[in-house]
């Protein structure tokens, strides 16, 4: 008998192999240093920007690699390290805050490979250094927020309906109307009956008092709308840090992920993305004696907050109008040099604030500034326990009806009033939030780490074909083809799944996968060397000992198959990355011992008769 | 040829099986005293708290460090070279109060003040201990899903018998590397906990090539006990079992001494793991097996498959 694949199979092996190859080669270019440059809000890059950059460049005397315009962004391509960075200062300088400027570093792959979507693996952070961030949203203050907003509705619906209420309050999650009497009771009870979707209403007519409750849907809505809320505010305010390539998740329940590559200056970054300030504006109460609330008797309907004197003010509890509806924010001075935020409001925004202001020019307007911060402490369910911090920063006469821009005052100092306006400007989150894990890697240990696992892949790599060819001869030398052709598959893979990322332990991952790939060989060759013994042919021999291996190599794998997706179901980072290359190599090991080796016997040995075979 | 192993006799391995289950339960008792005695040295990931890796220029001084964290209340810090002298790791258990997680960049700075040379930030990691915690229990809870999973998988494709055996195996040998880095006090980090996952895969595969060939070998031969079956199929395999665990242990090598300080604890993990993994493969689950009372009746496929005799035997 002789030994010999159709011409179809040989096809699918070169193919495969060729394809694997095509897309790993991105992976010799390297990459070049660069810098991107894209608009934040009221900009376009354009042709004219592209003048400006190119202009700005060739004064600082720096030649670039390339300047290209695509999809809205400007990437600049420099030749090291020290040139990004001045090109960076220079083009920040030149382009204003309008614009982002961020240090990046892009694939030098040449046009006919990008074209046809070639790129280089992703490198996790641990190889090219960067933060990554683990933040905690605060469910709890995100559902208080949804119910205060309620209790302002129903506050103002109940007044239009002229039924009269002694107190509409919160009352942790539940928001609490007491009437006054049984006819208003009794309105109110038919009113508010099945009025609000994703409410039930809690009757108790003895103390004539009805409880609006969330339902569990509706719960868990909010919760929902607060983390995506939440990713959307960090995803703005990490695209004004100016961050190339930012990943912002969501992770489980109430957690969200932030990497920034290349970032190593963790404060700032943790100060921005942290912030909880947001602004209000209300009517401040000055019917009622601010000394007779501060000795505990706060008129109903208004609140008492500190100023920025060391005093207290007194502010309705309504809100005229929060920072959700600003669409700008830019910091400057006013006339006599102090530090101002002037803002602009979206068309709803600029609705309410102009209806509050008509009635009520003359009258004072407070602007308070809230801020979140973490205790420290948790709560029985684990959750951690965030202080609210509220400060009138500026009480100002209403002078006449406002619109949609208009610019506040009582700010501390310039860098207070920058901070604020970039807040204002990303959005306010929708809940408190706390970093419950970081890790800062820098970026000479990321290049220290990429060498350490090429250097294990190399030397692991050069080991087993040594011992390889001293142990099976010439089928160990096919075995090494199939080693190699491993390697090029796994990387090939890694760069076209556009989800993997390399990680330090996925190269660990590589290294532990070329010592096993050659087991499905070994096995295989085993087999053949005992049909050998048991008399065969040689064609046989090799006929039978792929036959007989492959169930045994089957089980095997799937086995080990089985942990490495468990190992990517819990595992998170760099371990994820580890059971990605795990498992990509177990497959194409198969592919290459099974396939790919049969395929070179069959055309070495397999077409003629020969008498001994070199196993 | 070269050949490990002379084949032409087989070897009689499960006549040792007493010496062999003495020798695990020897070491398997002493990796559970160790682990409750000295218990594991659970790594940043676990515990939580904050790990800073700084550069020197020059050979650090790291009683100099310890002094300035002293005066600064971080007393509680462990200090210790990392690798080279040059480099430095900082550990601070979690602490109560507000700013954990701006801890690193305050003794960068602390750091910088108090020394001349320029100092180089490498790594900075912050864990609460709330991920901590959960890191914990998803760690062990994956860990019995691994088992139980190859459990069903081995008793669905072979038999209940060997699955326990394999399954047991597998026990053995994530209780004997815990034990080894509970003993030498090797910290015991995420990536350690992925090695020990790679283990019991490597375990597992190791065991399946050998289970297999315990089924075939019941089904070929008709002539031979239960134990000089298992002892043929053990002879048949063992230079394979032998090769590949020279070919792993050789990557695995080049890992340990070419791979760096990160994945140092990896590496260690997975080098003990992959030789008790090949002695329990031998040795635990076919023994385990046998004890149990796998006969060639528990390996035969089932009737139907008798009908078409000309047809290869399924696997």
């Amino acid at each position: 008998m002789l030994n010999k694949f159709p011409l179809w199979k040989n096809l699918m092996v070169i193919v495969i192999l060729a394809m694997a190859a095509l897309y790993a080669l991105p992976n010799i270019y390297g990459e070049d240093y660069a810098v991107q440059i894209s608009a934040s809000r009221n900009a376009t890059v354009d042709t004219q920007t592209l003048g400006t950059v190119e202009q700005t460049l060739e004064d600082i005397a720096i030649q670039p690699k390339g300047v290209v315009l695509e999809e809205g962004q400007i990437l600049v391509r420099v030749n090291s390290d020290a040139e990004q960075l001045q090109a960076r200062d220079a083009l920040l300088r030149a382009l204003g805050t309008n614009y982002i400027v961020a240090l990046n570093l892009a694939p030098a792959t040449p046009d006919w490979l990008a074209d046809i979507g070639g790129t280089p693996m992703k490198l996790g952070l641990d190889l090219r250094g960067g933060v990554h961030f683990l933040m905690e949203v605060d469910m709890a203050e995100a559902t208080r927020k949804i119910q205060d907003q309620m209790r302002d509705t129903v506050r103002g619906e109940l007044r239009e309906e002229r039924i009269r209420s002694t107190s509409i309050r919160r009352d942790d999650s539940d928001v609490v109307v007491q009437l006054r009497t049984d006819e208003d009771y009794a309105a109110a009870e038919s009113y508010l009956n099945n009025r609000y979707p994703g409410y039930t209403l809690v009757e108790d007519e003895a103390t004539r008092t009805l409880r609006l409750r969330m339902t569990e849907a509706k719960l868990k809505e909010t919760q929902d709308y607060a983390i995506s809320q939440n990713v959307t505010i960090l995803r703005n305010r990490v695209n004004e840090l100016g961050v190339a390539e930012p990943v912002v998740q969501r992770q489980g329940a109430d957690r969200i992920v932030v990497q920034l590559p290349g970032v190593q200056d963790t404060a700032r970054a943790k100060e921005i993305l942290g912030a909880t300030a947001t602004l209000e504006f209300r009517m401040v109460d000055d019917e009622n004696s601010v000394y007779e609330a501060e000795q505990g008797r706060v008129p109903f309907g208004s609140e008492l907050f500190p100023n920025r004197n060391g005093g207290n003010t007194l502010l309705k509890e309504d809100v005229i109008l929060t920072g959700d509806h600003i669409v700008n924010a830019t910091s400057g001075f006013d006339e006599n040099q102090r530090p101002q935020v002037s803002i602009s409001l979206d068309g709803a925004g600029g609705d309410k604030m102009s209806l509050a202001t008509r009635d009520n020019v003359g009258k004072p307007m407070a602007t308070l500034f809230i801020e979140f911060k973490a205790t420290g402490e948790r709560d029985e369910n684990d959750r951690i326990i965030f202080e609210r911090n509220a400060e009138v920063i500026n009480v100002a006469t209403i002078q006449s009806r406002l619109g949609n821009n208009f610019r506040i005052t009582g700010i501390n100092s310039q860098q207070e009033a920058q901070n604020l306006a970039l807040l204002l400007r990303a959005g306010a989150l929708i809940a408190p939030i706390q970093i419950v894990e970081e890790r800062t890697l820098g970026p000479s240990l990321g290049k220290e780490n990429i060498e350490l696992g090429t250097q294990a892949i190399i030397w692991g790599f050069l080991l087993v074909i040594i011992f390889m060819v001293i142990y099976y001869k010439k089928f160990g030398l096919v075995a090494n083809l199939a080693l190699t052709a491993n390697l090029v598959l796994i990387i090939g893979v890694m760069s076209m799944i556009p989800g993997a990322t390399l990680t330090l332990p996925g190269m660990a991952g590589i290294v532990l996968t070329v010592g096993m790939a050659v087991d499905a060989n070994v096995l295989i060759f085993e087999r053949i060397r005992e049909e050998i013994k048991a008399k065969r042919s040689p064609q046989q021999a090799i006929h039978h000992g792929y036959d007989s291996a492959f169930s045994t190599i089957m089980d095997a794998n799937v086995t080990t198959l089985i942990v490495a997706i468990i190992l990517f179901a819990i595992g998170t980072g760099p371990v994820k990355g580890f059971a990605v290359t795990l498992a990509i190599g177990i497959i194409t090991s198969m592919f290459t011992a099974i396939v790919g080796t049969r395929a070179v016997i069959n055309a070495v040995w397999g077409g003629k008769r020969i008498d001994k075979l070199s196993v | 040829m070269h050949e490990i192993i002379k084949t032409d006799k087989t070897l009689p391995f499960m006549r040792f099986r007493f010496g062999a289950w003495v020798l695990s339960a020897v070491l398997v008792i002493a990796s559970i005293v160790s682990l409750s005695v000295n218990q594991l040295n659970w790594g940043l990931d676990f515990t939580g708290g904050t790990v800073i890796e700084v550069g020197y220029e020059n050979s650090a001084d790291l009683p100099a460090i310890r002094d300035t964290l002293d005066a600064n209340g971080f007393g509680g810090a462990v200090v210790q070279n990392f690798g080279t002298q040059q480099d430095v790791l900082i550990r601070i258990e979690p602490q109560e109060g507000v700013k954990a997680q701006e801890l690193g960049n305050q003794i960068l700075s602390l750091l910088r003040q108090s020394s001349d040379d320029q100092i180089e930030m490498r790594r900075i990691e912050f864990v609460g201990p709330q991920v901590g915690d959960e890191l914990t229990e998803q760690g062990g809870l994956a860990m019995l899903t691994a088992l139980l999973c190859i459990l069903v998988y081995i008793a669905l494709r072979f038999e209940w018998r060997l699955a326990l055996g394999a399954v047991g195996a597998l026990a053995h040998d994530v209780i004997l590397t815990l034990g080894l880095f509970s003993f030498l006090g090797l910290e015991f980090d995420l990536t350690v906990l992925a090695a020990l996952l790679a283990v019991i895969g490597y375990s597992i595969n190791d065991t399946v090539v050998v289970c297999d060939r315990i089924r075939e070998n019941f089904r070929k031969y008709h002539k031979y006990t239960a134990q000089e079956t298992i002892d043929g199929a053990l002879t048949d395999t063992m230079s394979r079992t032998v090769i590949t665990s020279l070919t792993t242990i050789l990557v695995l090598l080049a890992l340990f001494f070419l791979g760096g300080q990160l994945i140092h604890g990896f590496a260690t993990a997975l080098l003990f793991g992959v030789i008790i993994g090949t002695y329990s493969s031998i040795y635990i689950a076919s023994s385990l097996a046998f004890a149990l009372g796998v006969s060639r009746e528990d390996l035969m496929p089932p009737e139907i498959e008798k009908e078409g005799e000309d047809l290869e035997p399924l696997p």
